[in-house]
């Protein structure tokens, strides 16, 4: 498959079809056993600040003493490596990124304490702080009550319109048609990729889930 | 009769040791509530006892530095030895982990007497910190840079490591090294506290003083320099007052380190169980 900046792609299949490996190969999270990630051209071999992985809920620490404000600030940890102090322009970054998820009230707080919606937002704010173009998400609406998923979707709209990528795995098919542009189909191996309404046919809806 | 204490070198010397090792411990007491296993390391510090012991034993002299290759080679062989056993599926690894541990330290308490080394079964279960000589606190010093240094240089990538291992390597952190890392400087600061609290306490030492701090705040680097605080602030003033109350000085730390971590499940002012913020948040 190849796709480009701006749009939004879905991932979509039944349970254990590699959704989340693919999208954890992409972020150079597991190694690849075979093929091959192209980005700008040439070919991904280790991670890039250029992408950001954000993990499924059930994967992350919430109870780590963490606030929001620090699990931003840690988007910078690539930029600033292990030692530099934080620059204004660091400082800067995290603003901006806390203010774009509206998020600069809520700094202080300990991750747990957010709503689904909100923990969702930390995390695209930190992708934001570290630069990335290339936002991996992995099953990012599972568990939003509506007012929140919808939220999310307007949030992912606007930044793929800012000319990010953002690939997610997703399992509603319904909702895949108003919250992504693609589609990719697979079923351990690739199975269609294209625009969403010409790609997620009931014909191949049926043989992918085996309805 | 304080004045009088504290001219004694011997009562200085308790206290600079007390703040040293308070201090350190404090501060590395917050990877360990971090990492979420203080139980092991309570497994860990009763592990070095037969390690310490076979280590004066096969070289005949006690030192900080026998006494660190043998706490380590002890708590690796246990701590592998576990997992090892765990492997064969039909016993949990906290269960062989708990036999293993009970049984080396059975070890331990019997070995230590049959030695001829200057310090009792007692100092070595309780600490006995009035008994610190100029080179021990040079070493709780050395032990306590080292820990500072290393936890400093490298808080990013740590942090990393135990937030988030999967994106921390992806990111170019070497996560087994740090985990190693955190290991080894686990069993420096357990040997170091030795001496203040005994290895069966040391535990106090090394979880109370952050695990409080996590009651009070949400800020990630105030688990490490409020726990240090904690730690040494603590230490210090438990000594100086053992003397008073008639206390032996190491459990008097650690009773104290408990009696703050108490005050600050209480009242506690914003997780506080009788805190009026809490009261509102759960009790509408």
């Amino acid at each position: 498959m190849a796709t480009s900046c701006g749009n939004r792609v879905a991932l979509i299949g039944p349970n254990g079809a590699g959704k989340s490996t693919l999208l954890k190969a992409i972020a150079g999270l597991v190694p690849k056993s075979s093929g091959e990630i192209r980005w700008r051209g040439t070919s991904v071999k280790k991670w890039s600040r250029e992408f950001a992985y954000l993990p499924q809920r059930e994967e992350v620490d919430w109870s780590f003493p963490i606030t929001v404000r620090g699990l931003v600030e840690m988007g910078r940890y690539p930029q600033t490596g292990w030692w530099r102090k934080f620059s204004e322009a660091d400082t800067r970054a995290v603003d901006a990124a806390l203010d774009s998820l509206n998020l600069s009230d809520l700094q202080g707080r300990q991750i747990r304490e957010l709503s689904g919606g909100q923990q969702q937002r930390a995390f695209l704010a930190r992708a934001l702080a570290q630069e990335a173009h290339v936002l991996l998400l992995d099953e990012p609406f599972t568990g939003l009550d509506r007012n929140a998923a919808m939220l999310l979707g307007e949030l992912l709209a606007k930044l793929a319109k800012d000319g990010r990528l953002i690939i997610a795995s997703h399992h509603d098919l319904v909702s895949a048609h108003s919250l992504f542009d693609e589609v990719l189909v697979l079923s351990t191996k690739q199975l269609a990729f294209g625009a969403v309404a010409e790609t997620l046919t009931p014909q191949l809806i049926s043989e992918t889930f085996a309805i | 009769m304080i004045e009088e204490l504290l001219a004694s070198p011997f009562y200085q010397r308790a206290l600079a040791a007390a703040a040293f090792i308070g201090f350190t411990n404090g501060f590395f007491s917050g990877f360990v509530v971090l990492r979420r296993n203080a139980l092991s390391v309570s497994a860990l510090s009763h592990t070095m006892l037969p390690g310490i012991a076979v280590g004066i034993l096969i070289t005949g002299v006690l030192s900080q530095w026998n006494a660190f290759f043998g706490a380590m080679f002890a708590a690796l062989l246990v701590g592998l030895g576990s997992v090892a056993v765990a492997r064969g599926k039909r016993v949990a690894e906290g269960t062989s982990l708990a036999v293993l541990y009970t049984a080396a330290f059975a070890a331990g308490v019997a070995i230590l007497p049959k030695l001829d080394t200057r310090s009792e079964l007692e100092h070595w279960l309780f600490g006995d910190i009035l008994a610190v000589g100029n080179t021990d606190l040079w070493i709780a010093f050395s032990i306590g840079s080292v820990i500072l240094l290393a936890t400093n240089l490298l808080m990013r990538p740590l942090l990393l490591t135990l937030f988030e291992p999967n994106v921390a390597a992806a990111q170019g952190v070497p996560v087994r090294a740090m985990q190693y890392l955190l290991f080894g400087m686990l069993v420096l600061a357990l040997v170091s506290s030795l001496q203040a609290v005994g290895c069966v306490l040391s535990v106090g030492l090394l979880v109370t003083p952050a695990a409080t701090v996590s009651l009070l705040t949400d800020k990630t680097s105030a688990l490490f320099w409020g726990g240090g605080l904690i730690g040494g602030v603590g230490s210090v003033a438990a000594v100086m007052m053992s003397g008073p109350l008639g206390l032996p000085p190491g459990p008097a730390i650690v009773i104290l380190l408990g009696l703050l971590f108490i005050l600050a499940y209480l009242f506690g002012p914003k997780y506080g169980l009788l805190s009026p913020k809490f009261f509102r948040k759960t009790r509408p």
